[in-house]
């Protein structure tokens, strides 16, 4: 749930709107403060995940305020002192975090200008801002070090000063503020937070999604030197011990002492998407759209899709410290959303929040709703056993891999009725999923792991969907952005989950994308027309087509020599259609296996922030998009998740990474929107276009795996 | 147990059982963090040092196995005031996005330019094949390493 959602959830109170998270952190001291030593304080409530938000926002501080960059100090997200800004997802921390910072920090410019007009004696309009010094014409000058004083922001916004239209250091590539740290192997992540007296903790997991506790011989675990605690609340267990190596070995031998039952509550993997159509739902209309008049259809085109569960697979596990004073619990830990990360420790602890401190510090890559929440949970029950000392839980890489909230299996039925020259007279979508969020904070039962396994255990909640006015779930991009006379896209989430499900990455959008594409990609050759040309003929708007255009021109597209086993795809979409445009064209090389070599990507986003930035998320995106639609799938048998180690669960390696190119197609007149998600949809669409092209084969069951692509050929 | 590690250049007196992996001797006993857990099992290089000039899974690296040896993390590669050419070209290139993996894939690339001043791009790929990264950052990292081997031939 990022702000978005809580506001289109029905949040929004009844004050003036105000930009952004503004709107709902509405002091201004909130958000920054001037230090006498020349130093700009500012608090977001949005984290850094690896994706440089802290860097493009202190961009946007920096030009508001007319200081250097080095002068912003971005304090990292906590429930003492940040703004509230739910989580951070969505690509949308430039949209809510930095639009807010816009406006809050152009009306800490006016106030303290105003301040010291009235010091110098001079008109505030006749007054300039060099790097923080405050200058009057004749050279009488203050600055906001030597006004700084809390109380001229202690006040509420009123967004009534406009940012500037005008940029310095946004738009160019800063470098990452927090690079070096990692470059020269400094202490930054979570995992690295040494504190006094510090404690080690593991937690044993169950061995299936079902299985329940009988009893644990912890004996052989007593016997090991260091132990200080073993923890045991209904299926929970877990070990504190004086040092990580101890703790590590104490976790195997309770593991061998632990009895469970288990039972069998998988689907069968390999009928997967028939499963998902064959589950009691909840359906929705998403939109439908019926034409003016309706020419008879002279035959309709139908084909289903599907994509399987797939794990965020960062390459550090989840990680939390924990430390109770008395009654009072903080942790430490890399969740996306602090708040909502303690209001759900505080129902599944039976604490007041006010006694629960949650401090953001980095974790490995963050490709969303992954085992952050959960093991700051697990972290606080067995720091409750540690009298006092502060205790530090790491999952294990199999825990990582098999007991994160997926990525939801997804199926898609699309039907195009089709007049006698191919074209397009009504389009539809049908999709099958679980809900896409079972984000913390957001209702009265905590979604933490641990606190469904508890003695007296929460409900296992149900996974939905946002709403589709804060981009949707399952549902994101399923509206095609393609014009059709008539549409009708319907989204039916499961009210069955036999594996947790949550958010990753462009949610729903990966497959529906992935689908899209496909299917018009289909339509297209069924007219023996050039997916390009057929796309640009389908879409109205102008920035749409101009990412289409850059992405083909820049691959040389209309060039492209046809050589054996080589063949080339183009995808498209507008991430949540009110975010990123991006389109990618892919190369490939049918060898055993599908290599994609190349791989071309033109975005707008807006006005850029940081260009490096950017391309950086694009590249990403596009590589992990590649690692999922070549390779990627949750395996499991009918009682448990078997894919636990990197050997199961493979992911794109270095000699299969293919080049890429991004284009940034600059709209310095747009709002700025985010880049991390928007590359993932185009990319699958593209890849498996290029396999169609190479093959003659369409692959629809994500992965593309040589199986696959047998059993699509057969 | 009590052991003598060489670690940076320095000599280390270590007291831990002697199957203890050496990650975590180099992290909670040494205090060097720049190598990190990530699997336990040498399958994603994110504890990768050198140990005699070779990178080396520091998670299954029992600690007698490394007593009498030479181990390098990222801490001893370079520091900000004496950089290596691959940390400076990291930095060039903005090479990373989380940077978890970012130390161990240093370590391998460190091995190579060891061996090889002047390697093609296959082979920094095939030297970073034991190196996962979730973020994607590959190619900034080959290229990062390309431009250090440039640096260090010249």
């Amino acid at each position: 749930m990022n702000l978005a959602f809580r506001l289109a959830a029905g949040g929004s109170s009844d004050a003036p709107k105000l930009p952004g998270s503004l709107h709902v952190n509405r002091r201004l001291g909130q958000w920054l403060r001037f230090l006498p030593e020349g130093l700009v304080e500012v608090r977001s409530g949005k984290v850094e995940l690896g994706q440089g938000i802290a860097t493009a926002l202190a961009q946007i501080v920096a030009d508001e305020l007319d200081i250097a960059s080095a002068r912003v100090r971005m304090i990292p997200a906590s429930t003492v002192s940040s703004p509230d800004e739910a989580v951070t997802s969505g690509s949308l921390s430039v949209q809510e975090s930095g639009t807010a910072l816009r406006y809050a920090c152009a009306e800490a410019r006016a106030i303290y200008l105003e301040v010291a007009a009235a010091r110098l004696g001079k008109p505030a309009d006749r007054l300039q801002v060099i790097d923080g010094e405050i200058v009057a014409v004749g050279g009488a000058h203050t600055s906001y070090w030597a006004l700084a004083d809390d109380a001229l922001l202690d006040r509420e916004a009123t967004a009534a000063v406009a940012p500037k239209s005008a940029h310095r250091v946004v738009g160019t590539a800063m470098l990452r503020l927090d690079i070096p740290d990692k470059a020269f192997g400094r202490p930054r992540f979570v995992h690295d937070l040494e504190l006094p007296a510090m404690l080690h903790g593991r937690v044993l997991r169950p061995p299936s999604p079902a299985a329940v506790l009988l009893s644990v011989d912890d004996s052989k675990v007593r016997a090991l030197e260091g132990i200080v605690a073993i923890v045991r609340d209904g299926s929970f267990v877990g070990v504190i011990a004086e040092r990580e190596e101890v703790v590590v070995k104490a976790l195997e031998r309770l593991s061998a002492g632990a009895a469970w039952t288990e039972r069998e509550t998988l689907p069968h993997s390999a009928t997967l998407p028939d499963w998902l159509k064959t589950q009691p739902v909840e359906t929705k209309v998403v939109d439908e759209r019926a034409a003016a008049s309706a020419p008879e259809a002279a035959h309709t085109l139908r084909a289903r899709y599907s994509r399987p569960y797939l794990a965020h697979a960062s390459i550090g596990p989840s990680c939390a410290l924990a430390q109770w004073q008395g009654d009072a619990l903080q942790v430490w830990c890399h969740s996306q959303g602090v708040y909502n990360l303690r209001a759900d420790l505080a129902v599944a602890l039976g604490l007041a929040a006010d006694r629960i401190v949650v401090a953001h510090v980095e974790g490995a890559g963050c490709y969303g709703h992954n085992g952050a929440d959960d093991v700051a949970l697990d972290a606080a029950l067995l720091a409750r056993a540690a009298g006092g000392r502060p205790v530090r839980v790491v999952w294990t890489r199999a825990d990582e891999l098999a007991w994160s909230p997926f990525g939801p299996a997804m199926a898609i039925e699309l039907e195009a009725d089709v007049d006698a020259a191919g074209e397009v007279l009504a389009w539809r979508h049908d999709l099958w999923s679980n809900g896409h969020s079972s984000r913390p904070g957001r209702a009265a039962t905590p979604t933490l792991l641990a606190a469904t396994h508890l003695e007296r255990p929460f409900e296992r909640v149900l996974s939905i969907n946002p709403p589709l006015a804060a981009g949707g779930g399952a549902d994101r991009n399923a509206v095609p952005l393609y014009e059709f006379p008539a549409r009708r896209i319907v989204n039916h989430r499961l009210l069955a989950m036999p594996l947790r499900t949550s958010a990753l990455r462009s949610l729903g959008a990966f497959a529906n994308v992935f689908a899209i594409e496909s299917f018009v990609d289909e339509l297209a050759r069924a007219r023996d027309e050039d997916p390009v040309a057929w796309r640009l003929r389908h879409l109205a708007d102008s920035r749409a087509r101009a990412v289409i255009e850059a992405a083909a021109r820049r691959a040389g597209w209309t060039s492209w020599q046809r050589r054996d086993a080589w063949g080339h795809g183009i995808g498209f979409a507008k991430y949540k259609n009110t975010g990123a445009y991006c389109a990618v064209v892919a190369e490939i090389e049918a060898e055993r296996e599908i290599r994609v070599r190349r791989l071309v990507a033109a975005v707008d986003v807006g006005l850029v922030i940081n260009p490096d930035g950017v391309a950086n998320q694009i590249e990403g995106g596009a590589i992990q998009a590649s690692s999922w639609t070549l390779k990627e799938a949750v395996r499991f048998d009918r009682m448990r998740v078997t894919s636990s180690t990197w050997e199961d669960y493979p992911i794109l390696k270095f000699s299969e990474v293919p080049a890429i190119e991004v284009e940034i197609v600059s709209r310095s007149d747009a709002p700025s929107v985010g880049a991390g998600e928007a590359a993932q949809g185009p990319t699958a669409g593209a890849i498996a276009n290029a396999v169609y092209d190479a093959l003659g084969v369409r692959v629809r069951d994500l992965p593309i795996t040589p199986e696959r692509i047998v059993a699509a050929a057969g | 147990m009590a052991v003598r590690l060489n670690v940076n250049g320095a000599d280390h007196e270590v007291t831990a059982a002697e199957d203890t992996p050496l990650l975590y001797v180099l992290r909670n006993d040494l205090g060097l963090k720049a190598a990190r857990f990530g699997c336990g099992t040498g399958q994603c290089g994110a504890c990768f040092v050198l140990i005699d000039g070779r990178a080396v899974a520091s998670c299954d690296t029992p600690l007698w196995s490394a007593v009498g040896k030479t181990i390098v993390t990222l801490e001893g590669l370079g520091t900000p005031e004496h950089r290596h050419p691959l940390q400076c070209a990291v930095i060039d290139e903005q090479a990373a996005q989380c940077g978890y993996c970012l130390s161990g894939i240093l370590m391998s690339a460190a091995a190579l330019l060891a061996e090889n001043v002047a390697p093609t791009e296959a082979d920094v790929r095939t030297a970073l094949d034991r190196n996962l990264c979730r973020c994607g950052s590959h190619n900034r990292l080959v290229r990062a390493v390309m431009r250090a081997a440039g640096g260090v031939a010249k």
